[in-house]
């Protein structure tokens, strides 16, 4: 019988925020603005050699019954500029971060990620998110005008060109011999153009070819349309399932997309997010994950959540009471306004009749359904529970690693680096120290070279 | 703002490849193929920094550098390519404690709520010392970078763009009151929402909704400098900024300008905000005025052309510019953003000749007085213009 090698496991820490992860009530909670709490939790994701720290974005404050959602925490920095002020004190993990691909210029983009990965000496990468709403749009000149259906349109080509304005310079443009007073190699460096249904623009790109050639390009959605795109654009994807049959399905069906575009298996990595709650013993860690659910489910949090799929104001009703009489408004869902997760209610009579019948066979107020219905931990146990519940999923091909999402900012990845990560390495199975310095080094990705060459311009 | 002779002058500088004479880059010292490395800047602004500057000024622009405004170049003698001014700002942030931030951003391509939570971000990580450059761009073939309008605006209208852009910038910095975070465990309210504010700007070019997603930075309101390459940017100075840098040429036209912008300033109704306005320099420094005009000669020779810049070109030693200084002083100027002919060069002459010559004369400071760039302008912490009960200005 042979034996497959033992897979290496990748991990990434995700910077808790604006999310109803993020328990911001704890006493040990720090800012979520102040740079120190970057330093702190990035800091601590080098130390434990992670290949990446995440940072998320929303481009307007989330709404619900028309006014600003004041429960989760509220507010964030910019994403590249945190990402560029972190490269300053970190020497090796990757700075990833989400950027909205409806809401911004390809070549503004191009040319931030390639300072970025200039600036972090090729650490940069891009999680290329879509949206639509006219809700965010009201925020920016171009307005909420993208219809839905040409969301991944829009990020497919928005992502093309920013791949041709990389592209536009071939590393070895830059001679700067002082001697010969010869700058540039080639007087056309950075010609571009590009002509689309998208975008119809042309020039000369102004950020020559960064460490990495091309950031590292992240997807994150789970739709058909979502797993193409990572197939055929992407170098790994947040994963949804933190579960071994999940998991398994989802990534033998996203790896199978991968031989159409002539891509191979370990092109793409699978990197589904995870929560963990660690604890002396498992049964310790099973109590303290039952209290942060409790934190993370408030009362009041609770009636905000059922909102979502009622699409209308419950705030008349009693968290620790039963789950309401009234059917859920169909229709566009107006009531929580900035959020993704209420788009998953594709059938909110269907969900609501579900979760009445589960509340009523389980004797369920509203706020203990909504514990139950919501996800808990992915990770609960001792230290040894968890290093083993990781390695197992990743070698059983449920997923490649880990984006790690603790509950408390900015200390909450601290337990998980001094106790998780050193079983890891024991086990063989996770690096004891960074071998490259790159991001594409940490994932095992091969350099992109600049291939399509420079293209005819008009100019 | 009242001018008092003794008050010592401001001084930054403005940054930019290897230095603003086209052959900089192949003097010694340049280090031209560190010019897209972090260490590079950062080495920069520790120079800076040691010399106890106001600021760094980081040149940026959304076109590959050309020396004709028709169109690409094509000049391979040249430092091409550029590091987002914003990004490397914060890079740089870090790494040093005292001197001020400035990106250079160009309004007519940006988004203002992009550009509002990037600044308020700097002033976030470098605690209070970021400012924000705006520029405009009428080049027909930067236009095409982003395909959005079939031609470049007038100028005029670039200018009237950017006023709104400013204005939408400032409203988002103070979209969040200051103690709108109040993470009360009791009620499970993390902010205070009757403090987060709608900014509903509807402008010719634009309308923003807000409010930023970014809490107010620790300035408050972060520097905000225009430089005026001629008469037209004066409005935007006048509405806008913080800090003017007039590119004058002599004494009378530094008056006429100061005279102009100050006078436009008032017009506004914000002749109570003060205004610095700074003198702006190329400068080539050197221990005796032979020595810096044969180095001017050299790097002309170089070029294969005279340098003549878009600005006052100053060659000679730090005690002849520290007497111009005082001179330009005396027609309404509060500082200087001198930009070094060569940076390896004249950068270290502005900080340890420059700067030790004027504090001889005590026309500059010994040390930091301040911890914010606002601070160190002299400029108080703005009161928020959506809260109810303002706290009055410093």
């Amino acid at each position: 019988m042979t034996t497959k090698p033992l897979k290496q496991i990748h991990l990434a820490a995700h910077f808790p925020g604006v999310n109803n992860t993020t328990v911001w009530s704890d006493p040990a909670a720090g800012s979520h603005i102040d740079f120190d709490s970057f330093v702190h939790f990035a800091r601590t994701a080098e130390r434990a050699k992670f290949d990446f720290l995440f940072l998320a974005e929303g481009l307007r404050l989330r709404e619900q019954g028309g006014r600003i959602y004041d429960l989760d925490v509220v507010g964030r920095p910019d994403t590249f500029t945190v990402l560029a002020a972190l490269a300053a004190v970190t020497d090796r993990l990757g700075l990833t971060g989400t950027i909205n691909s409806t809401f911004n210029e390809p070549y503004e983009v191009a040319r931030q990620f390639a300072s970025l990965d200039h600036l972090s000496d090729g650490r940069a990468a891009w999680n290329v998110v879509t949206s639509w709403d006219a809700f965010t749009g009201e925020n920016f000149r171009r307005g909420g005008f993208l219809p839905r259906e040409e969301r991944y349109s829009r990020a497919k080509e928005f992502l093309a060109t920013a791949h041709e304005l990389f592209d536009s310079w071939d590393g070895g443009d830059i001679l700067a011999d002082a001697g010969s007073g010869t700058f540039l190699r080639d007087a056309r460096a950075g010609a571009f153009a590009h002509k689309g249904p998208q975008f119809d623009i042309e020039g000369r790109f102004n950020v020559p070819r960064s460490p990495q050639g091309r950031p590292v390009v992240f997807q994150a959605g789970d739709s058909d349309e979502g797993r193409e795109f990572a197939a055929s654009d992407a170098d790994a994807i947040f994963g949804r399932y933190g579960t071994l049959d999940e998991g398994r399905a989802f990534y033998a069906d996203v790896k199978r997309r991968l031989a159409k575009y002539g891509r191979g298996q370990d092109e793409l990595k699978i990197l589904p997010a995870a929560t963990f709650i660690l604890g002396d013993t498992d049964a310790e860690a099973r109590e303290a994950a039952h209290e942060v659910r409790r934190l993370q489910v408030s009362g009041q949090t609770a009636i905000k959540y059922l909102e979502h799929v009622w699409n209308r104001d419950l705030s008349g009703y009693d968290p620790d009471g039963p789950l309401p009489d009234i059917d859920p408004e169909t229709g566009e869902n107006t009531i929580a306004l900035g959020r993704a997760s209420v788009r998953q209610f594709r059938d909110p009579l269907e969900t609501a009749r579900q979760w009445r019948a589960l509340a009523e066979a389980k004797n369920l107020s509203i706020r203990e359904l909504v514990i139950a219905t919501t996800s808990g931990q992915t990770f609960v146990g001792s230290a040894a529970s968890v290093a083993e519940q990781i390695d197992t999923l990743v070698q059983a091909d449920a997923a490649d690693g880990f984006i790690l999402v603790p509950h408390v900012t900015p200390g909450g990845l601290d337990t998980f680096a001094d106790t998780v990560v050193p079983l890891l390495q024991e086990r063989g199975v996770f690096r004891t120290d960074y071998e490259g310095t790159t991001l594409r080094d940490h994932l095992g990705l091969a350099t992109p070279r600049a291939a399509s060459g420079r293209r005819a311009e008009a100019s | 703002m009242p001018l008092s002779h003794s008050a010592p002058l401001h001084l930054a500088v403005s940054l930019d490849g290897a230095g603003r004479h086209p052959a900089a880059w192949r003097e010694p010292g340049a280090r031209p193929a560190e010019l897209f490395t972090a260490r590079y800047w950062a080495g920069l602004v520790a120079e800076a920094e040691a010399g106890l500057l106001d600021f760094v000024a980081f040149e940026d622009g959304l076109a590959l550098q050309s020396s004709s405004p028709a169109g690409h170049d094509e000049r391979t003698d040249r430092v091409r390519g550029r590091l987002d001014a914003v990004l490397t700002a914060a890079r740089v942030a870090p790494l040093t404690r005292r001197i001020g931030l400035v990106g250079a951003v160009t309004a007519t391509h940006t988004e203002p709520f992009h550009v509002s939570k990037a600044v308020a971000t700097l002033d976030h990580v470098s605690r209070g010392r970021a400012g924000l450059q705006v520029q405009v761009s009428g080049l027909p073939y930067e236009e095409r970078h982003f395909g959005r309008r079939p031609g470049p605006l007038a100028e005029e209208e670039l200018y009237e763009e950017a006023v709104d852009h400013v204005e939408v910038v400032r409203r988002l910095w103070d979209s969040w009151e200051d103690d709108a975070e109040i993470r009360d465990v009791a009620t499970g309210r993390f902010v205070d929402r009757d403090k987060l504010h709608y900014i509903d700007f509807e402008g010719r070019h634009f309308s923003v909704r807000g409010p930023s997603i970014t809490p107010r930075p620790p300035q408050g309101q972060p520097v905000v400098s225009v430089r005026a390459a001629d008469s037209s940017a004066y409005g935007l100075i006048a509405q806008s900024a913080d800090i003017g840098h007039l590119v004058a040429r002599d004494t009378a036209e530094t008056r006429a300008a100061a005279t102009a912008v100050r006078g436009l300033r008032a017009s506004t109704g914000l002749a109570e905000r003060p205004l610095h306005l700074f003198g702006e320099l190329t400068v080539f420094l050197d221990e005796s005025a032979a020595a810096a005009a044969e180095r001017r000669g050299r790097l002309d020779e170089a070029a294969r052309e005279p340098y003549d810049g878009d600005t006052s070109v100053f060659t000679g030693t730090a005690g002849q510019l520290a007497d111009l200084l005082q001179e330009r002083r005396e027609a309404g100027l509060s500082g200087f953003l001198l930009r070094p002919a060569v940076i390896a060069h004249d950068l270290p002459a502005i900080t340890r000749a420059l700067v030790p010559e004027l504090q001889r004369r005590d026309l500059f400071r010994r040390q930091y007085e301040a911890d914010t760039l606002r601070g160190l302008l002299g400029l108080g912490r703005p009161a928020n213009r959506y809260a109810a009960d303002p706290l009055p200005a410093a």
